[in-house]
């Protein structure tokens, strides 16, 4: 409840903030409009204002500070004009019109699950394969934290042209970027969970005269999970932010990056916002339902801490 | 045919040497450690070179390791020139930008109960958010040039590192205080002396997973606008024109760049955090 009040507030400071905010920012463009439109303006004139700091324009002209919140092409959006559009794009639009959010999103979230599935389960794999055997751990483990450092996302845009030239488009070439995004966070985790038994543990399954197979699915499996969830969660959120970076190079019709980039384009910033925000939304999404399955299987298997 | 049949028996050598280096009594010295990652890595660039030739692939498609060399000798300074647009300008400054003001932040909202409880669960949230969606909206604000990139990366970090800063600065148990009230240490003393140090390690953290962060930010945004210098221009130009070496001599530079980044910032840790347990080893 406490944490709730304070979490509050802090959204409303930032809130306060953004509207403040929009006012300098905005204001240049506001005055010129005003003044088309018959408004009182000083200094007159959009040449003499150029110069002038928006702080400055806004003291000077305090009846033109509610425009700044309600303009058509804002250079920083008031939240209730992203709230709106984020309103009108989802709820008000028909989902499968070119317009709608939720159109873009599910464009982005297919190929955003696809990858991080393919990732996921190839990144289990390879774990197991890193933990049974010695050569593999000292050949492919070493380049697997290497990567980890290295900002494999470059690679996006020619994944997607060489597989468009190779005759493969649509969901794939998106997907297999959020794939090796995911992949390498699962390897890792992975590995670090399956070792996490401890002496005592492998010991115990010794004594039960336990084969590899049976220690693997009773002990170091289960144990592992809470590894492999955490590195789910920075999974899932890299995949997504692979599909919308795949979306940018090629100029894609659909998606939450086309739309980010369109809107940039366009100069159209409540559009950018929106789908910034619809991407935030998605990604807090995702990791809540990794965070909620998390709890929920480790509750069950009597891991949870 | 040769080619591929000659790659894979290179495949079989390397395998084969690495199995009898990672065998008992070999596996733990030092060379076998280095080596069997290094010759597993040659292993892979051998049969890349061998299969791209031998089945014909068309440059296109995937370009042999040597061409990519040759593209990396022939155009350093072009690369050079990038490197210093992208890394040193956009990502530099934005990671150093970034990652105080993530720190100072840290602190102040360490000191009241109430803005941790607020900061740290937003903090955790925006962490988590695709940031680099703000790309487009800072390359609006500040221009095509590196300060846009550097803003990019500048707010990629910010949250990382604030959720360290406070995670590390929790981190002095209540006995450890106790015993800096005993010695009548102010508020500016114990800082210093204990919760600072105690610390270090969360916020090397932060400043781990901001390296990658900051390379990424740094490149991505340039995809939204850039002048025509930079990492992130030269790869998408270098796509359109079909001249694929010159996307991964790009993406060397950028491995290249990440992995010394991420080296240096775990070797001043290595200096910084000496005492802490995780580097005794």
């Amino acid at each position: 409840m406490k944490s709730l009040l304070a979490i509050l507030s802090v959204v409303l400071v930032i809130l306060a903030i953004w509207y403040v905010a929009a006012v300098p920012m905005n204001i240049a463009g506001s005055l010129t409009q005003a003044e088309r439109g018959g408004m009182e303006v000083n200094p007159p004139g959009a040449a003499e204002r150029r110069d002038i700091s928006g702080w400055v324009l806004a003291a000077n002209n305090p009846q033109a500070i509610p425009l700044t919140w309600a303009e058509k092409r804002p250079v920083l959006p008031a939240p209730h004009q992203v709230a709106v559009e984020l309103w009108e794009t989802t709820v008000l639009k028909k989902v499968t019109s070119k317009r709608s959010l939720v159109y873009h999103a599910w464009v982005t979230l297919s190929a955003t699950l696809l990858g991080f599935a393919i990732g996921t389960g190839l990144g289990i794999v390879l774990a197991v394969g890193i933990v049974h055997s010695k050569v593999m751990d000292m050949s492919v483990m070493p380049w697997a934290i290497v990567s980890q450092t290295i900002p494999i996302i470059a690679l996006a845009p020619m994944i997607i042209v060489v597989l468009y030239s190779i005759g493969v488009q649509g969901i794939i070439p998106k997907a297999v970027i959020s794939a090796y995004l995911s992949f390498f966070p699962v390897v890792v985790g992975m590995v670090k969970g399956l070792r996490s038994p401890d002496r005592m543990q492998t010991d115990l399954m010794h004594t039960y005269n336990a084969s590899k197979t049976s220690t693997f699915w009773k002990l170091r499996l289960p144990s592992s999970l809470p590894y492999l969830f955490a590195s789910l969660k920075v999974g899932i959120a890299a995949s997504l932010v692979g599909a919308i970076v795949g979306e940018l190079p090629t100029g894609a019709r659909a998606g939450l990056g086309a739309r980010l980039l369109a809107g940039s384009y366009y100069g159209q910033t409540v559009q950018i916002w929106s789908a910034l925000f619809a991407a935030a939304i998605l990604a807090s999404v995702l990791v809540g339902i990794v965070s909620m399955t998390e709890r929920n299987v480790l509750r069950k298997m009597g891991l949870a801490r | 045919m040769i080619l591929v049949a000659a790659a894979l028996v290179i495949w079989a050598l390397g395998w084969g040497l690495n199995l009898t280096l990672a065998r008992d009594g070999v596996a733990e010295t030092r060379a076998a450690q280095i080596g069997v990652p290094v010759i597993f890595g040659i292993t892979l660039l051998l049969m890349w070179e061998l299969i791209v030739r031998g089945l014909n692939v068309p440059g296109v498609i995937l370009p042999p390791p040597s061409a990519v060399a040759a593209a990396f000798a022939k155009n350093g300074h072009i690369l050079w020139q990038d490197f210093v647009q992208t890394i040193l300008k956009g990502a530099l400054s934005g990671y150093i930008i970034g990652c105080a003001a993530g720190f100072v932040a840290g602190i102040f909202a360490a000191r009241s109960d109430f803005l941790r409880r607020g900061l740290l669960p937003v903090g955790n949230f925006a962490a988590a958010l695709p940031i680099v969606g703000t790309a487009p909206i800072l390359v609006m604000w500040f221009g095509f040039d590196w300060q846009s990139k550097a803003a990019v990366v500048t707010v990629m970090v910010f949250f990382p590192m604030l959720v360290n800063t406070v995670a590390g600065l929790a981190e002095p148990t209540a006995m450890q205080r106790d015993l800096m009230h005993t010695y009548a240490a102010g508020g500016w003393q114990s800082l210093r002396k204990l919760d600072l140090p105690a610390a270090m390690p969360f916020v090397f953290n932060g400043l781990k997973i901001s390296t990658t962060l900051a390379l990424i930010g740094a490149i991505v945004a340039e995809f939204f606008g850039s002048p025509t210098v930079g990492m992130g221009f030269r790869i998408s130009t270098s796509v359109g024109q079909l001249a694929l070496d010159m996307v991964w001599a790009e993406i060397v530079v950028a491995a290249l760049a990440g992995s010394a980044f991420f080296g240096l910032v775990a070797l001043v840790e290595k200096w910084v955090t000496f005492w802490h347990p995780s580097q005794r080893g």
